[in-house]
């Protein structure tokens, strides 16, 4: 009797990770990024085509570098959350419009508002490619020594803001 | 009829003229045949990320389409397969390639079904013991060879 459990307890085994697996998302690809440093660029600015924007220009902060375009369904959802953010004055927010037009992105911030202390923009995606965007928006939490400490794939929620970046800025920012 | 022949002679001529200039073509369409190649090779080994169950060669993903572009500049820049590899494996993670390396986080991926196989092995090798160890059973008495005699009839 014992041992025909044996078959069922390796079934009740393989249940529980065949459910395990209907909670995790495979659209979450853990980034090779993470520690290292932000890859070095320069781009024009969204607001002001003629200045360019580093990622050495915010050494010295802890700042989040959100990739973002006009086209993108999950950005209009998390547009509010990174505008109520800016406004709390907790983290400064950079942007990177990302294959997009300026006419468009300008005119999506403009009827949305515009959390960005400013925009960088990145038209033919070759920056994104060196972050190793797939799936915009993506947001990277960047420490005062331009590292990256992690990266949101999809959009920011409140709660992801709440239990893993906001924590994770203050604790960055005590450094 | 006449007419004919002298357009005939142009095209004849033309096309003694375009000559010279296939033969200065012929170069770069050898080594753009051998990126072209490297490219293919390259792209299906490589899991486009935005539809994550194709091949970058399958994808019509518009990020599929940008880094199959960049993978032919590096191709053409001479890169070798290892070295393009690692630069897409650099920003995307191991997740980029169809066959994931051995390491820590795969070793599982990689052994288990090595693990599996002599797990079984080793069990049907106890079975097989202890059925050998069980007592061979008895013998078949008169009476009951005569029944089975009986029924076999």
């Amino acid at each position: 009797m014992k041992r025909a459990l044996i078959p069922f307890a390796i079934f009740i085994i393989m249940v529980g990770f065949l459910f395990k697996g209907l909670f995790l998302n495979p659209r979450e690809v853990p980034s090779p990024l993470v520690g290292k440093p932000a890859p070095a660029f320069s781009l024009p600015r969204l607001d002001q085509a003629e200045k360019t924007f580093a990622p050495k220009d915010m050494l010295g902060q802890v700042w989040l570098f959100n990739v973002w375009a006009s086209w993108c369904g999950a950005c209009r959802d998390e547009h509010p959350i990174l505008v109520a953010l800016a406004k709390s004055g907790l983290v400064p927010v950079v942007g990177m419009d990302y294959k997009d037009t300026p006419l468009d992105a300008k005119q999506w911030l403009d009827e949305r508002g515009n959390p960005y202390l400013l925009s960088a923009v990145d038209a033919d995606g070759r920056v994104g490619i060196d972050y190793g965007v797939y799936g915009v928006p993506e947001t990277y939490v960047i420490d005062k020594a331009g590292v990256i400490a992690y990266k949101q794939i999809g959009p920011v929620t409140v709660e992801a803001l709440r239990n893993d970046i906001l924590p994770l800025v203050k604790r960055l920012q005590a450094q | 009829m006449r007419k004919l022949s002298l357009s005939g002679l142009v095209l004849a001529m033309a096309l003694l003229l375009s000559v010279p200039a296939w033969a200065h073509e012929a170069q770069p369409l050898q080594s753009d045949v051998a990126v072209e190649a490297q490219v293919q090779r390259l792209s299906s080994q490589l899991r486009c990320l935005v539809c994550q169950n194709q091949t970058l060669a399958d994808s019509h993903a518009e990020l599929a389409q940008d880094l199959l572009q960049e993978i032919r500049e590096m191709a053409s820049r001479g890169m070798a397969d290892q070295e393009i590899i690692d630069y897409l494996v650099a920003r995307y993670g191991d997740f980029v390639r169809y066959k994931p390396p051995l390491n820590k986080t795969t070793s599982l991926l990689w052994l288990g079904p090595f693990a599996l196989l002599i797990a079984g092995g080793l069990g049907l090798l106890v079975m097989l013991r202890r059925r050998q160890s069980m007592a061979p059973e008895a013998p078949l008495s008169a009476a009951e060879a005569r029944k089975v005699s009986e029924l076999l009839k």
